[in-house]
């Protein structure tokens, strides 16, 4: 090879050195965490969210949360309202007789876990990261509490922990399922709207979730590559 | 638990308009963020209006040479603080420094900040005052002299051959000191034109219309120090100096209004699915700050005014007085305009949900970190640094036209 040759390439490879540092394909061995939301299960009772806030010591104002449920209301003369469902409250349903309502349902959210994260690209220290089976995580050690991480999370995923002053958000209950365990989300959703699973094993629930469903993500335009699948989502949510 | 922050978040909670995700209600980048980017621009349009004297031998600015230089360097100073105090831990700076993430704008740009303050504008700072801090050392005695003998770093060279590689020296940092105040305040812009996940920053636009506003701050606030610290040290204002310069800032200005005007067509030509909630945004939250104070106020009154001065100063030879006036309230009016553009990008950037579905609310507190008294104090402080290092490095031989 020539060294001209030589030297282009080191030069490309200089370039695109920022994309590929982070883009890191699946892991061909080992675990590929995703996450399934069955919209069409989800009643919007908001278990999730406690346990949620419960497990992690996500403050229990409504300011900070790690995973929402929004509850979408499409009516009839193409309007829509959206409302996130407040922790710990029931949800009340419309009165029958409201017959502008076209069609209603509800959509839980949490971090997109994306492979090419966004909030990994932008972070100055290198406090998030993504750990080798796809979870995207932040170590509240190194965090300096930037916040750019924070503006660069297209899904309003992550808040700034109001006691830790470091970023906080969902990192699929990371320390409960490296003992096998569920995330708390998932173990306390009483209609198993919310499915986890390994996507590298084709007998988990996760992989089947995403062999029997058409599936959607949020947000694809924008090229971060979501792992939290969307059964049945409406073009409504975004 | 920040008990303080929760008042205003609930305070906020209830001037949510729509819908947004529940973690949007705090905005996070508050009015420290809108003073930084308005600090940077004035060091580079500073640079650049020094960079007229010495790259393109524009004689006239000569007066406000020094002055520009050592205002460049009181505003780079105070640039980080505002960064660093709005840190969540302020006390891990460093480690932007020390551990930087190669893929982040904003690691990289401690490097064009730390290559900028030490490999342009000292070295050229220095070389501008090598041979006066030489002679200050003579005249001075005690500590002064060896504060001066500290600052020329025991330099004694005051030879022609040393005068003439200082001048060589100069020549070559502002040729490489120009596109690195580009690059300076460029990437300033490249930090929110890069965030896909906002379209109210992410246009590649940005960076280039954050570059001619820097200009634009750089070149009126250095004439305003100008026209207010010459008569005050016993001098004269050089109109000459101040006719060109504003000439200069005319230009700049149209540049940076067309810039302006070029992206809001793009951006309404387009009408991507956001241009919804962006419209509401300026109608309902921004239509003060942007419309009145940023474009009315801050860009076309005073283009009016200058544009004045252009025209009758020949046809009707404008008085002097006058002109002083019209240029004094023009520079004013594009320091509240050029501060506005910064606090239209960074809070109008926040206020609308990325569900695109409603808009948040930002209140600007009195007193705390994110307060408006601490943005004062940051603002005033490179004035006072400047004050300090005016009287160090004095340049009124030079602004008062004597040498």
């Amino acid at each position: 090879m020539s060294g001209r040759r030589r030297f282009l390439q080191w030069l490309v490879a200089l370039l695109f050195f920022p994309a590929r540092s982070i883009a890191k394909e699946a892991a061909a061995k080992g675990s590929w965490y995703g996450f399934g939301v069955a919209v069409d299960r989800c009643i919007g009772c908001g278990r999730c969210m406690d346990a949620c806030k419960a497990e992690n010591d996500v403050p229990r104002e409504p300011f900070f949360v790690r995973t929402w449920v929004e509850r979408y209301v499409v009516r009839k003369d193409g309007t829509t309202t959206v409302k996130t469902i407040a922790p710990g409250e029931e949800a009340v349903p419309d009165p029958a007789p409201d017959k502008s309502i076209l069609r209603s349902f509800f959509v839980p959210k949490l971090c997109n876990q994306c492979v090419h994260p966004p909030c990994v690209q932008v972070c100055p220290v290198g406090a998030t990261f993504r750990t080798e089976d796809g979870v995207v995580l932040v170590n509240p050690k190194t965090c300096i509490g930037c916040r750019y991480c924070i503006q660069a999370c297209p899904y309003g995923a992550r808040y700034l922990h109001p006691a830790t002053r470091t970023a906080d958000k969902c990192t699929f209950c990371y320390h409960r399922i490296g003992r096998d365990l569920l995330p708390a989300c998932v173990e306390v959703c009483p209609t198993q709207a919310r499915i986890f699973g390994d996507l590298n094993t084709t007998a988990s629930p996760m992989s089947r979730f995403l062999r029997m469903n058409r599936i959607h993500v949020l947000k694809p335009a924008l090229n971060t590559e979501p792992k939290v699948y969307y059964a049945g989502l409406d073009g409504e949510v975004r | 638990m920040n008990q303080e922050l929760l008042r205003q978040l609930g305070e906020a909670l209830h001037q949510v308009q729509g819908f947004i995700y529940p973690n949007e209600i705090e905005i996070h980048w508050g009015m420290l963020i809108v003073v930084y980017p308005y600090l940077t621009g004035v060091v580079a349009g500073a640079f650049i209006l020094a960079s007229l004297v010495k790259v393109f031998n524009v004689k006239e600015v000569q007066p406000i040479y020094r002055l520009s230089l050592l205002t460049a360097l009181s505003y780079l100073l105070v640039a980080p603080l505002a960064l660093v105090s709005h840190l969540g831990h302020p006390e891990r700076f460093y480690e932007i420094l020390l551990t930087p993430q190669p893929s982040s704008a904003m690691a990289m740009f401690g490097f064009v900040y730390a290559w900028y303050l030490m490999a342009v504008l000292l070295l050229e700072i220095w070389f501008v005052h090598r041979t006066d801090m030489i002679a200050m050392a003579e005249e001075r005695k005690g500590l002064m002299r060896g504060v001066y003998r500290a600052l020329s770093l025991f330099s004694r060279d005051t030879s022609g051959r040393g005068m003439e590689f200082d001048r060589s020296a100069l020549k070559a940092i502002t040729v490489v000191g120009i596109p690195s105040a580009f690059l300076l305040h460029g990437y300033v812009g490249f930090i929110f034109g890069s965030v896909k996940a906002n379209p109210w920053w992410s246009s590649v636009l940005i960076p280039i219309v954050f570059l001619f506003s820097a200009i634009v701050s750089g070149i009126a606030l250095v004439l305003l120090l100008y026209m207010v610290i010459a008569p005050l040290t016993g001098g004269k204002i050089d109109m000459m100096c101040v006719d060109r310069a504003v000439r200069f800032l005319f230009y700049a200005v149209i540049v940076d209004f067309s810039l302006e005007m070029v992206d809001f067509i793009h951006r309404v030509y387009q009408s991507e699915e956001e241009i919804k909630i962006l419209s509401e945004l300026v109608v309902n939250k921004l239509f003060m700050s942007l419309v009145i104070i940023q474009v009315l106020l801050g860009m076309l009154l005073p283009l009016c005014l200058i544009a004045v001065t252009m025209i009758f100063r020949r046809r009707f030879s404008l008085n002097e007085d006058l002109r002083k006036m019209l240029y004094f309230v023009s520079l004013i009016l594009i320091q509240f305009g050029i501060f506005a553009t910064r606090w239209n990008v960074v809070i109008g950037g926040q206020m609308f949900s990325k569900s695109f579905r409603g808009l948040t609310a930002y209140k600007l507190e009195f007193r705390g970190i994110e307060g408006l008294l601490y943005a004062l104090v940051l603002l005033v402080l490179p004035i006072v640094i400047l004050a300090g290092l005016l009287k160090l490095l004095p340049p009124w031989k030079e602004m008062h036209g004597e040498s």
